[in-house]
């Protein structure tokens, strides 16, 4: 198996259509660190507008707040919704494109079972969304770290602000990402579903994004008889509950209790919800593959 | 003599149509098999079962003495096989797309190794150029050395010789009498060019709409009794007169596009040719040609697709 791994991540890796996604990746985390370096000020006006009525902010303060920390949320808000198409291109082509490519069913005249070499697909998959996911985490938390610092982190919330000590900061971001890797690994485990019925990549991948766009809408709209029936079922729903890490319980008087998450069952209930998905997709694209005749 | 294929009853269902319809053969150890259909016979369809590629709807398929599906690894790892065309990693050099397949038959393969598989099918020199680079008789080369990467006692070619040039054909027909002969394997070779296999098969089987029509040995399979010949001259009319008033006229089997037909016996053709030359008839080329397609006809109407000359 670690052999036909090897293979995979070759295959993947000696493709320059690989790369492009960790280019991509790279280009939108430089822009918004250029951006946020020369023009910080106005996204941190911006963002405490809501609340500028009520509270008096020093530009001390408001200096504080553009730090390494802060940025790579920002940063993970805009790349996590973009990241799905990414992840995509490259599950979504595992095995249509083999198939388009005319490599699939000589693949299957070796010595291998159809599950072992689903698995071996599967896993390569995971290990690209895994490094992809590594890329954007250099680039977005330790790169912003180098370049604006660290300091306290401050989360908007609708009913205000809070804060996270800067020493209680790191280890969400860890759990941040690991939380983000089984849901890209969602989406491509979908993706990888449907690259199972096509013939060539475009399809499946053109379908997955479908897909997470319209399960996106229905998640985000704010249609009471959607929210009991609808919302909880999708994967979308719970695609974002990273953000779960950086919500802090806090004590009678307000302030933030270091280590604390506010709700983290409900995290881990997302998290779960998750690895249900990925069980069911991937199962059902074993399930499809193993009585499915190759005839191109 | 071991039977290395034994397809007992084969039969495959795509919804309404039935491709491969109840159709049993067997081949024997060491054999060059040709495996003979017009496109749409169900000639890639029963490979494509032989390589597990395709589920048959009911029969059984014995490779190597071990039923097929019961023993699918244990058996692809001593098959070799093309299906169509020899697709292969277009992005990955010809040494990386052999070394890759070769660890996926299970088999480790030093790079000496590697380059002298290359050699053998003449691709040595090219072996770190990307394969996008290769023309469509390299890619068929290629395609054969991946098959025969993990030295697989049974080879299975579907249609190596399409798409490919006179030199291509040649040199593939070439390999396969070198793996025959030489390195004593067992090779079945699907092809709707009956020309072709007759050069290279031992034995053959013609199936249609899925049925076998015939199999058998080749040499029993085509009677010299009745081989067809084609005689083009200078004088076409000319020709067809004198011969309709000489001894050579029991021999007129029709006409087709520039050439007579003459129906003889094989040993018969020096005679025939001194005839021609006594009766002064300039002759361009004389020589037996069978179509598939004529014998197809033959084998279901007994009649064969000519202008059939008039006393």
């Amino acid at each position: 198996m670690w052999k036909l791994l090897r293979i995979e991540l070759f295959k993947i890796f000696k493709r320059p259509r690989t790369y492009i996604a960790f280019g991509a990746i790279a280009a939108v985390v430089f822009l918004i660190q250029i951006a946020l370096k020369y023009d910080g000020k106005s996204y941190i006006d911006l963002l405490l507008s809501n609340l500028s009525g009520s509270f008096e902010f020093s530009d001390e303060f408001k200096g504080k707040l553009l730090n390494g920390y802060l940025i790579c949320f920002v940063i993970l808000n805009t790349l996590l919704i973009q990241m799905p198409l990414l992840v995509a291109l490259i599950s979504g082509d595992s095995i249509a494109g083999e198939a388009n490519m005319g490599t699939l069913r000589l693949s299957l005249t070796k010595p291998i079972s159809r599950t072992e070499y689903m698995l071996v697909k599967f896993a390569a998959s995971i290990i690209y969304t895994l490094a992809l996911l590594l890329c954007m985490a250099a680039l977005a938390l330790f790169g912003s770290m180098l370049i604006f610092g660290t300091n306290d982190m401050v989360v908007m919330r609708s009913e205000g602000i809070e804060q996270i000590k800067s020493f209680d900061v790191l280890w969400r971001y860890f759990a941040a990402f690991g939380f983000a890797a089984v849901a890209l690994t969602t989406v491509s485990a979908l993706a990888f579903l449907l690259s199972v019925f096509a013939e060539n990549s475009i399809g499946p991948i053109i379908a997955t994004m479908s897909i997470v766009i319209v399960f996106t809408i229905l998640s985000e709209m704010n249609i009471p008889i959607y929210d009991e029936t609808v919302k909880p079922y999708l994967f979308t729903s719970h695609m974002v509950a990273w953000k779960g890490f950086f919500y802090v319980k806090a004590d009678a008087d307000g302030t933030t209790i270091n280590g604390s998450i506010e709700n983290f069952p409900a995290v881990m209930r997302s998290l779960g919800i998750l690895v249900v998905y990925i069980v069911l997709f991937f199962g059902s694209a074993v399930w499809v593959f193993k009585k499915k005749d190759i005839l191109t | 003599m071991n039977a290395i294929i034994e397809v007992k009853n084969l039969t495959k269902n795509f919804r309404d149509i039935k491709a491969v319809d109840n159709l049993s053969f067997t081949v024997e150890a060491g054999q060059v098999y040709g495996f003979l259909g017009q496109n749409g016979a169900g000639k890639s369809t029963t490979i494509r079962m032989l390589l597990t590629l395709i589920k048959p709807t009911s029969g059984e398929i014995e490779l190597f003495g071990m039923n097929l599906y019961k023993n699918r690894k244990e058996i692809l790892r001593q098959v070799g096989a093309i299906i169509e065309r020899p697709d292969l990693y277009k992005y990955l050099t010809a040494l990386e797309n052999l070394r890759l397949f070769a660890t996926m038959s299970g088999v480790k393969s030093s790079e000496k190794k590697l380059m002298e598989q290359l050699d053998m099918v003449g691709l040595a020199g090219r072996a770190n150029s990307k394969v996008k680079t290769y023309s469509q008789g390299m890619k068929q080369r290629l395609g054969i050395a991946t098959a025969l990467v993990h030295d697989p006692g049974l080879i299975i070619l579907d249609e190596p010789t399409n798409g490919l040039d006179p030199q291509g054909i040649a040199d593939v027909r070439n390999l396969i009498l070198l793996l025959s002969k030489e390195r004593k394997k067992t090779l079945l070779i699907s092809s709707h060019l009956l020309s072709e296999m007759e050069l290279i098969a031992d034995s053959m089987i013609i199936i249609d709409k899925g049925k076998k029509l015939v199999e058998g040995k080749v040499n029993e399979l085509f009677d010299p009794a009745e081989t067809i010949v084609e005689l083009k001259t200078t004088d076409d009319a000319g020709t067809f007169e004198k011969l309709q008033q000489s001894p050579l006229k029991n021999f007129m089997h029709g006409r087709r596009n520039d050439c007579l037909l003459l129906k003889l016996h094989r040993n018969e053709v020096p005679s025939v040719m001194k005839e021609l030359v006594q009766m002064d008839v300039s002759v361009i080329s004389l020589h037996s040609k069978h179509s598939l397609e004529d014998y197809f006809l033959s084998l279901t109407t007994g009649s064969t697709h000519v202008e059939v000359a008039k006393n």
